[in-house]
Protein backbone atom coordinates (compact mmCIF):
# COMPACT_ATOMS: atom_id res chain seq x y z
CA UNK A 1 0.00 0.00 0.00
CA UNK A 2 2.99 2.40 -0.56
CA UNK A 3 3.36 3.96 -3.73
CA UNK A 4 0.01 5.48 -4.47
CA UNK A 5 -1.42 5.32 -0.81
CA UNK A 6 0.54 8.17 0.43
CA UNK A 7 -0.23 10.74 -2.14
CA UNK A 8 -3.69 10.20 -3.56
CA UNK A 9 -4.55 13.69 -5.52
CA UNK A 10 -8.14 14.13 -6.57
CA UNK A 11 -9.54 15.65 -9.42
CA UNK A 12 -13.00 17.28 -8.59
CA UNK A 13 -15.92 17.59 -11.12
CA UNK A 14 -19.10 19.14 -9.67
CA UNK A 15 -21.97 17.47 -12.23
CA UNK A 16 -25.52 18.28 -12.43
CA UNK A 17 -25.84 19.10 -8.77
CA UNK A 18 -27.16 20.90 -6.00
CA UNK A 19 -23.97 22.41 -4.75
CA UNK A 20 -24.55 21.23 -1.61
CA UNK A 21 -21.99 17.93 -2.12
CA UNK A 22 -19.64 19.93 -3.99
CA UNK A 23 -19.85 22.58 -0.94
CA UNK A 24 -19.26 19.47 1.79
CA UNK A 25 -15.84 17.97 -0.92
CA UNK A 26 -14.41 21.56 -0.33
CA UNK A 27 -15.17 21.52 3.23
CA UNK A 28 -12.91 18.30 3.46
CA UNK A 29 -9.72 20.63 2.68
CA UNK A 30 -10.68 22.94 5.14
CA UNK A 31 -9.01 22.92 8.71
CA UNK A 32 -11.76 20.83 10.19
CA UNK A 33 -11.26 18.10 8.40
CA UNK A 34 -7.79 18.76 6.58
CA UNK A 35 -7.43 16.00 4.19
CA UNK A 36 -4.11 16.94 3.15
CA UNK A 37 -2.86 15.34 6.43
CA UNK A 38 -3.19 12.23 4.83
CA UNK A 39 -1.05 13.17 0.91
CA UNK A 40 -4.42 14.31 -0.43
CA UNK A 41 -4.12 17.22 -2.58
CA UNK A 42 -7.20 19.08 -4.67
CA UNK A 43 -5.54 19.51 -8.02
CA UNK A 44 -7.05 20.97 -11.02
CA UNK A 45 -5.74 19.12 -13.58
CA UNK A 46 -6.68 15.32 -14.72
CA UNK A 47 -3.14 14.49 -16.07
CA UNK A 48 -1.97 14.81 -12.21
CA UNK A 49 -5.23 13.06 -10.87
CA UNK A 50 -5.46 9.57 -9.04
CA UNK A 51 -8.79 9.77 -8.18
CA UNK A 52 -11.82 11.71 -10.30
CA UNK A 53 -14.52 12.61 -8.18
CA UNK A 54 -17.41 13.30 -8.99
CA UNK A 55 -20.57 15.12 -7.34
CA UNK A 56 -23.99 15.15 -9.32
CA UNK A 57 -25.73 13.77 -11.74
CA UNK A 58 -25.44 13.74 -15.28
CA UNK A 59 -26.91 15.28 -18.37
CA UNK A 60 -26.51 15.87 -22.03
CA UNK A 61 -24.08 18.49 -21.35
CA UNK A 62 -21.69 17.75 -18.87
CA UNK A 63 -21.72 14.39 -20.17
CA UNK A 64 -18.82 15.20 -22.44
CA UNK A 65 -16.57 16.79 -20.60
CA UNK A 66 -16.77 14.04 -17.43
CA UNK A 67 -15.81 11.28 -20.43
CA UNK A 68 -12.94 14.17 -21.45
CA UNK A 69 -11.55 14.16 -17.72
CA UNK A 70 -11.36 10.68 -17.25
CA UNK A 71 -9.67 9.48 -20.73
CA UNK A 72 -6.89 12.94 -19.70
CA UNK A 73 -6.29 10.79 -16.08
CA UNK A 74 -2.92 8.57 -16.47
CA UNK A 75 -3.52 4.95 -14.85
CA UNK A 76 -4.27 3.36 -12.53
CA UNK A 77 -6.89 5.88 -11.81
CA UNK A 78 -10.26 5.84 -9.68
CA UNK A 79 -13.95 6.89 -9.91
CA UNK A 80 -15.74 7.93 -6.96
CA UNK A 81 -19.03 9.46 -7.08
CA UNK A 82 -20.02 11.31 -4.17
CA UNK A 83 -23.78 12.46 -3.50
CA UNK A 84 -26.78 10.35 -4.40
CA UNK A 85 -26.99 12.50 -7.48
CA UNK A 86 -23.54 11.17 -8.58
CA UNK A 87 -24.90 7.72 -7.58
CA UNK A 88 -28.11 7.45 -9.07
CA UNK A 89 -29.45 11.23 -10.41
CA UNK A 90 -30.96 11.33 -6.81
CA UNK A 91 -33.84 14.30 -6.44
CA UNK A 92 -32.79 15.12 -10.06
CA UNK A 93 -33.67 11.62 -11.55
CA UNK A 94 -37.01 12.31 -13.24
CA UNK A 95 -35.51 15.75 -15.10
CA UNK A 96 -36.02 15.79 -18.72
CA UNK A 97 -32.12 16.33 -18.81
CA UNK A 98 -30.71 14.09 -16.65
CA UNK A 99 -29.33 10.72 -17.87
CA UNK A 100 -28.68 9.69 -14.17
CA UNK A 101 -25.40 8.61 -11.81
CA UNK A 102 -21.74 8.82 -13.25
CA UNK A 103 -21.79 4.91 -13.69
CA UNK A 104 -24.42 6.12 -16.85
CA UNK A 105 -21.05 6.91 -18.90
CA UNK A 106 -18.13 5.85 -16.56
CA UNK A 107 -16.93 3.20 -14.56
CA UNK A 108 -17.92 4.17 -10.98
CA UNK A 109 -15.26 2.06 -8.14
CA UNK A 110 -17.00 3.61 -5.09
CA UNK A 111 -20.10 5.13 -4.18
CA UNK A 112 -20.57 7.56 -1.30
CA UNK A 113 -24.26 7.55 -0.56
CA UNK A 114 -25.43 10.90 1.29
CA UNK A 115 -27.84 13.74 0.71
CA UNK A 116 -25.48 15.99 1.38
CA UNK A 117 -22.62 13.44 1.88
CA UNK A 118 -21.32 13.89 5.09
CA UNK A 119 -17.23 14.94 5.07
CA UNK A 120 -16.54 11.85 6.93
CA UNK A 121 -18.62 9.74 4.26
CA UNK A 122 -16.69 11.50 1.58
CA UNK A 123 -12.73 10.95 3.25
CA UNK A 124 -13.98 7.59 3.76
CA UNK A 125 -14.72 6.83 0.51
CA UNK A 126 -11.30 8.27 -0.56
CA UNK A 127 -9.69 6.20 1.89
CA UNK A 128 -11.30 3.24 0.20
CA UNK A 129 -10.55 4.01 -3.56
CA UNK A 130 -6.68 4.99 -2.24
CA UNK A 131 -6.88 0.93 -1.39
CA UNK A 132 -8.32 0.26 -4.84
CA UNK A 133 -6.27 2.07 -6.92
CA UNK A 134 -3.01 0.22 -5.24
CA UNK A 135 -5.14 -3.38 -6.58
CA UNK A 136 -5.33 -1.47 -9.71
CA UNK A 137 -1.87 -0.32 -9.64
CA UNK A 138 -0.66 -3.92 -8.69
CA UNK A 139 -2.41 -5.00 -11.60
CA UNK A 140 -0.78 -2.52 -13.83
CA UNK A 141 2.63 -4.14 -12.79
CA UNK A 142 1.90 -7.55 -13.25
CA UNK A 143 0.05 -7.17 -16.68
CA UNK A 144 3.45 -5.11 -17.56
CA UNK A 145 1.97 -3.10 -20.29
CA UNK A 146 2.55 0.28 -18.78
CA UNK A 147 3.84 3.00 -20.31
CA UNK A 148 6.07 3.76 -17.19
CA UNK B 1 39.51 18.66 -3.69
CA UNK B 2 37.41 21.04 -2.16
CA UNK B 3 36.04 21.44 -6.17
CA UNK B 4 35.11 17.59 -6.53
CA UNK B 5 33.58 17.10 -2.84
CA UNK B 6 31.44 19.96 -3.37
CA UNK B 7 30.11 19.29 -6.67
CA UNK B 8 29.00 15.46 -5.45
CA UNK B 9 27.69 16.80 -2.20
CA UNK B 10 25.07 19.09 -3.95
CA UNK B 11 24.02 16.41 -6.76
CA UNK B 12 23.49 13.91 -4.10
CA UNK B 13 22.03 15.56 -1.12
CA UNK B 14 20.69 18.74 -2.94
CA UNK B 15 17.60 16.59 -3.53
CA UNK B 16 17.37 15.48 -0.07
CA UNK B 17 17.11 18.52 0.97
CA UNK B 18 15.51 20.16 -1.19
CA UNK B 19 12.25 17.48 -0.26
CA UNK B 20 12.37 17.78 2.79
CA UNK B 21 12.80 21.91 2.85
CA UNK B 22 9.34 21.17 0.54
CA UNK B 23 7.85 19.05 3.39
CA UNK B 24 8.69 21.76 5.81
CA UNK B 25 6.88 24.37 3.52
CA UNK B 26 4.03 22.06 3.22
CA UNK B 27 3.98 21.47 6.76
CA UNK B 28 4.71 25.27 7.88
CA UNK B 29 1.55 26.80 5.12
CA UNK B 30 -0.73 24.55 6.89
CA UNK B 31 0.15 25.48 10.33
CA UNK B 32 -0.01 29.24 9.30
CA UNK B 33 -3.73 28.41 8.16
CA UNK B 34 -4.37 26.18 10.85
CA UNK B 35 -3.99 23.02 9.58
CA UNK B 36 -2.04 19.71 10.76
CA UNK B 37 -0.65 19.41 7.29
CA UNK B 38 0.98 16.55 5.66
CA UNK B 39 3.57 14.59 6.99
CA UNK B 40 6.79 16.14 6.27
CA UNK B 41 8.32 13.45 3.87
CA UNK B 42 4.96 13.75 1.73
CA UNK B 43 6.93 15.28 -1.21
CA UNK B 44 8.97 11.87 -1.78
CA UNK B 45 5.98 10.11 -1.11
CA UNK B 46 4.37 11.98 -4.29
CA UNK B 47 7.32 11.71 -6.38
CA UNK B 48 7.45 8.09 -5.75
CA UNK B 49 4.26 7.56 -7.03
CA UNK B 50 4.04 9.91 -10.01
CA UNK B 51 6.99 7.79 -11.17
CA UNK B 52 4.43 4.59 -10.57
CA UNK B 53 1.77 6.58 -12.41
CA UNK B 54 1.47 6.43 -16.23
CA UNK B 55 2.84 8.98 -19.01
CA UNK B 56 0.66 10.68 -21.31
CA UNK B 57 2.59 12.15 -23.74
CA UNK B 58 1.88 14.40 -26.25
CA UNK B 59 4.80 15.02 -27.79
CA UNK B 60 7.71 12.91 -27.36
CA UNK B 61 10.31 15.97 -27.39
CA UNK B 62 8.73 16.55 -23.54
CA UNK B 63 10.91 13.58 -22.25
CA UNK B 64 13.73 15.24 -23.75
CA UNK B 65 13.27 18.92 -22.71
CA UNK B 66 12.27 17.69 -19.03
CA UNK B 67 15.72 15.76 -18.84
CA UNK B 68 17.47 18.73 -20.06
CA UNK B 69 16.12 20.97 -17.70
CA UNK B 70 16.85 18.94 -14.66
CA UNK B 71 20.78 18.35 -16.40
CA UNK B 72 20.84 21.97 -16.55
CA UNK B 73 19.62 23.01 -12.90
CA UNK B 74 21.87 20.44 -11.66
CA UNK B 75 24.62 21.28 -13.63
CA UNK B 76 23.72 24.95 -11.97
CA UNK B 77 23.77 23.64 -8.61
CA UNK B 78 27.06 21.76 -9.37
CA UNK B 79 28.98 24.97 -11.03
CA UNK B 80 28.30 26.77 -8.10
CA UNK B 81 29.20 24.36 -5.52
CA UNK B 82 32.41 23.55 -7.38
CA UNK B 83 32.95 27.33 -7.09
CA UNK B 84 33.37 28.41 -10.39
CA UNK B 85 32.73 31.73 -12.27
CA UNK B 86 29.07 33.39 -10.75
CA UNK B 87 28.24 34.65 -14.09
CA UNK B 88 28.79 31.25 -15.76
CA UNK B 89 26.25 29.61 -13.33
CA UNK B 90 23.41 32.18 -13.48
CA UNK B 91 23.74 31.76 -17.51
CA UNK B 92 23.14 27.66 -17.25
CA UNK B 93 20.64 28.78 -14.74
CA UNK B 94 18.46 30.61 -17.61
CA UNK B 95 19.80 28.50 -20.16
CA UNK B 96 17.27 25.51 -17.54
CA UNK B 97 14.38 27.83 -17.62
CA UNK B 98 14.62 28.21 -21.34
CA UNK B 99 13.82 24.39 -21.78
CA UNK B 100 11.06 24.55 -19.09
CA UNK B 101 9.41 26.62 -21.35
CA UNK B 102 10.12 25.18 -24.81
CA UNK B 103 8.42 21.64 -23.14
CA UNK B 104 5.43 23.79 -22.32
CA UNK B 105 5.44 25.36 -25.67
CA UNK B 106 5.29 22.47 -28.05
CA UNK B 107 2.01 20.92 -26.30
CA UNK B 108 0.32 23.13 -27.90
CA UNK B 109 -2.04 22.73 -24.89
CA UNK B 110 -3.93 26.46 -24.02
CA UNK B 111 -3.10 26.09 -20.57
CA UNK B 112 0.32 25.41 -20.84
CA UNK B 113 0.87 27.34 -23.29
CA UNK B 114 -0.50 30.04 -21.49
CA UNK B 115 1.85 28.96 -18.47
CA UNK B 116 5.07 29.32 -21.00
CA UNK B 117 4.03 32.28 -21.84
CA UNK B 118 4.39 33.70 -18.35
CA UNK B 119 7.34 31.79 -17.38
CA UNK B 120 9.47 34.03 -19.79
CA UNK B 121 7.53 37.14 -18.55
CA UNK B 122 9.13 35.85 -15.24
CA UNK B 123 12.25 35.41 -16.39
CA UNK B 124 12.04 38.94 -17.82
CA UNK B 125 11.45 40.52 -14.23
CA UNK B 126 14.16 38.58 -12.81
CA UNK B 127 17.04 38.39 -14.97
CA UNK B 128 18.27 41.87 -14.62
CA UNK B 129 18.66 41.64 -11.02
CA UNK B 130 20.17 38.00 -11.18
CA UNK B 131 22.79 39.75 -13.16
CA UNK B 132 23.07 42.37 -10.84
CA UNK B 133 23.65 40.35 -8.01
CA UNK B 134 26.61 38.88 -9.98
CA UNK B 135 28.18 42.39 -10.71
CA UNK B 136 26.98 43.16 -6.98
CA UNK B 137 29.67 40.36 -5.72
CA UNK B 138 32.11 41.81 -7.99
CA UNK B 139 32.26 45.30 -6.89
CA UNK B 140 32.36 43.96 -3.24
CA UNK B 141 34.91 42.24 -3.98
CA UNK B 142 36.71 45.59 -5.45
CA UNK B 143 35.69 47.62 -2.95
CA UNK B 144 36.71 45.32 0.25
CA UNK B 145 40.03 43.65 -1.58
CA UNK B 146 41.09 46.25 -4.52
CA UNK B 147 40.35 43.46 -7.02
CA UNK B 148 36.70 42.37 -8.20
CA UNK B 149 36.09 39.03 -9.04
CA UNK B 150 33.42 36.57 -9.99
CA UNK B 151 34.71 33.70 -9.11
CA UNK B 152 32.94 32.23 -5.93
CA UNK B 153 36.11 30.70 -4.25
CA UNK B 154 37.76 33.74 -4.43
CA UNK B 155 34.41 35.67 -3.19
CA UNK B 156 33.95 33.37 -0.61
CA UNK B 157 38.10 33.26 0.65
CA UNK B 158 38.60 37.38 -0.40
CA UNK B 159 35.95 38.56 2.02
CA UNK B 160 37.19 38.71 5.74
CA UNK B 161 33.43 39.75 6.24
CA UNK B 162 30.14 38.92 5.01
CA UNK B 163 29.37 40.67 1.47
CA UNK B 164 25.67 41.34 3.16
CA UNK B 165 27.20 44.29 4.47
CA UNK B 166 28.50 45.71 1.11
CA UNK B 167 25.11 44.96 -0.61
CA UNK B 168 22.18 45.54 1.54
CA UNK B 169 20.38 46.57 -1.27
CA UNK B 170 21.33 43.66 -3.46
CA UNK B 171 20.36 41.56 -0.87
CA UNK B 172 16.70 42.87 -0.58
CA UNK B 173 16.21 42.82 -4.59
CA UNK B 174 17.30 39.35 -4.36
CA UNK B 175 14.80 38.44 -1.98
CA UNK B 176 12.74 39.91 -3.70
CA UNK B 177 12.98 37.76 -7.26
CA UNK B 178 13.33 34.95 -5.04
CA UNK B 179 9.48 35.19 -4.49
CA UNK B 180 9.45 34.50 -8.35
CA UNK B 181 11.97 31.74 -8.58
CA UNK B 182 10.93 29.50 -5.84
CA UNK B 183 7.30 30.22 -7.62
CA UNK B 184 5.36 31.57 -4.32
CA UNK B 185 2.36 33.94 -4.25
CA UNK B 186 1.95 36.41 -4.85
CA UNK B 187 4.36 35.55 -8.45
CA UNK B 188 3.16 32.49 -8.86
CA UNK B 189 1.91 33.12 -12.29
CA UNK B 190 3.63 30.76 -14.26
CA UNK B 191 2.94 27.70 -12.35
CA UNK B 192 0.19 27.60 -9.82
CA UNK B 193 0.57 25.33 -6.33
CA UNK B 194 -3.56 25.12 -6.05
CA UNK B 195 -6.37 23.85 -7.48
CA UNK B 196 -9.15 25.82 -9.36
CA UNK B 197 -7.03 28.23 -11.38
CA UNK B 198 -7.71 30.18 -14.77
CA UNK B 199 -4.75 28.31 -15.95
CA UNK B 200 -4.78 25.06 -14.39
CA UNK B 201 -1.45 24.22 -13.32
CA UNK B 202 0.13 26.52 -15.99
CA UNK B 203 3.72 24.92 -17.12
CA UNK B 204 3.29 22.09 -15.67
CA UNK B 205 -0.26 21.27 -16.61
CA UNK B 206 0.65 18.67 -20.12
CA UNK B 207 3.12 16.79 -17.35
CA UNK B 208 2.27 13.52 -16.14
CA UNK B 209 3.53 10.72 -14.15
CA UNK B 210 7.11 10.49 -14.27
CA UNK B 211 7.76 13.90 -16.24
CA UNK B 212 6.00 15.32 -13.56
CA UNK B 213 8.26 13.59 -11.30
CA UNK B 214 11.08 15.36 -12.90
CA UNK B 215 9.67 18.67 -12.57
CA UNK B 216 9.88 18.38 -9.17
CA UNK B 217 12.80 16.79 -8.29
CA UNK B 218 14.37 19.55 -10.47
CA UNK B 219 12.40 22.23 -8.45
CA UNK B 220 13.95 20.75 -4.95
CA UNK B 221 17.84 21.09 -6.80
CA UNK B 222 16.41 24.33 -7.89
CA UNK B 223 15.51 25.40 -4.62
CA UNK B 224 18.62 24.52 -2.71
CA UNK B 225 20.64 25.91 -4.96
CA UNK B 226 18.86 29.10 -4.84
CA UNK B 227 18.86 29.12 -1.11
CA UNK B 228 22.56 28.83 -1.40
CA UNK B 229 22.81 32.29 -3.50
CA UNK B 230 21.40 33.63 -0.60
CA UNK B 231 23.78 32.04 2.06
CA UNK B 232 26.75 33.69 -0.44
CA UNK B 233 25.44 36.69 0.60
CA UNK B 234 26.98 35.64 4.66
CA UNK B 235 29.38 33.37 3.99
CA UNK B 236 33.16 34.75 4.59
CA UNK B 237 36.63 33.91 5.67
CA UNK B 238 35.44 33.80 9.02
CA UNK B 239 34.32 30.37 10.94
CA UNK B 240 31.21 32.06 12.30
CA UNK B 241 29.78 32.96 9.01
CA UNK B 242 28.79 29.95 8.35
CA UNK B 243 26.19 29.21 11.47
CA UNK B 244 25.02 32.61 10.84
CA UNK B 245 24.52 31.73 6.83
CA UNK B 246 22.67 28.92 8.34
CA UNK B 247 20.28 31.64 10.37
CA UNK B 248 19.93 33.82 7.20
CA UNK B 249 18.62 31.00 4.80
CA UNK B 250 16.48 29.81 7.70
CA UNK B 251 14.80 33.48 7.72
CA UNK B 252 14.51 34.17 4.31
CA UNK B 253 12.65 30.74 3.37
CA UNK B 254 10.13 31.31 6.29
CA UNK B 255 9.41 34.42 5.29
CA UNK B 256 9.02 33.36 1.79
CA UNK B 257 6.58 31.30 2.80
CA UNK B 258 4.49 34.00 5.10
CA UNK B 259 4.52 36.09 1.80
CA UNK B 260 3.23 32.95 0.37
CA UNK B 261 0.39 32.44 2.81
CA UNK B 262 -0.18 36.34 3.07
CA UNK B 263 -0.64 37.26 -0.89
CA UNK B 264 -2.99 37.25 -3.70
CA UNK B 265 -1.24 36.93 -6.82
CA UNK B 266 -1.27 39.67 -8.92
CA UNK B 267 -0.99 40.30 -12.59
CA UNK B 268 2.08 39.76 -14.78
CA UNK B 269 2.49 43.95 -15.38
CA UNK B 270 2.75 44.71 -11.39
CA UNK B 271 5.04 41.92 -11.08
CA UNK B 272 7.45 43.05 -13.72
CA UNK B 273 6.91 47.06 -12.78
CA UNK B 274 7.62 45.84 -8.91
CA UNK B 275 10.43 43.74 -9.52
CA UNK B 276 12.43 45.84 -11.83
CA UNK B 277 11.79 48.82 -9.66
CA UNK B 278 13.09 47.37 -7.13
CA UNK B 279 16.22 45.93 -8.95
CA UNK B 280 16.13 49.87 -9.98
CA UNK B 281 15.77 50.98 -6.47
CA UNK B 282 18.10 48.81 -4.47
CA UNK B 283 20.29 46.91 -6.52
CA UNK B 284 21.07 49.86 -8.64
CA UNK B 285 21.99 52.32 -5.97
CA UNK B 286 23.83 49.81 -4.56
CA UNK B 287 26.12 48.73 -6.69
CA UNK B 288 26.37 52.39 -7.70
CA UNK B 289 26.86 53.62 -3.86
CA UNK B 290 29.60 51.33 -3.74
CA UNK B 291 31.37 52.19 -6.92
CA UNK B 292 31.61 55.90 -5.99
CA UNK B 293 33.41 55.77 -2.96
S1 LIG C 1 -26.90 14.48 -3.28
FE1 LIG C 1 -28.17 16.06 -2.34
S2 LIG C 1 -26.71 17.59 -1.61
FE2 LIG C 1 -25.64 16.30 -3.06
S3 LIG C 1 -25.78 17.36 -4.99
FE3 LIG C 1 -27.49 15.91 -4.88
S4 LIG C 1 -29.20 17.06 -4.06
FE4 LIG C 1 -27.35 18.24 -3.65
Amino acid sequence: MAKVAKSPWLLHYDGSSCNGCDIEVLACLTPVYDVERFGVINTGNPKHADILLITGGINSQNKPVVEQLYSQMPSPKVVVAVGICACNGGVFKECYNILGGVDKVLPVDIYVPGCAARPNAIIDGVVKAVALLEEKRAKMDSEGGNNK
Amino acid sequence: MSTIIGIIAFIVFAPFAGGLLSGIDRKLTARMQGRIGPPILQPFYDVKKLLNKEILLINNMQILFMWCFLVFIVFTGALFCGGSNILLVFFVLTTAAMFLVLEASLTNSAYATMGANREMIQMLSYEPMVLLTAVGFYVATAFSTGTGTFNLHEIVDNSPIPNIVYLPGVFIGFLYILTIKLRKSPFDISMSHHAHQEMVKGVTTELSGGLMALMEISHWYENVFLLLVVSLFIICDAWWSIPLAVVVVAAAFFLEILIDNTSARVKWDVMLKSAWAVTLVFGCINVFILQLI
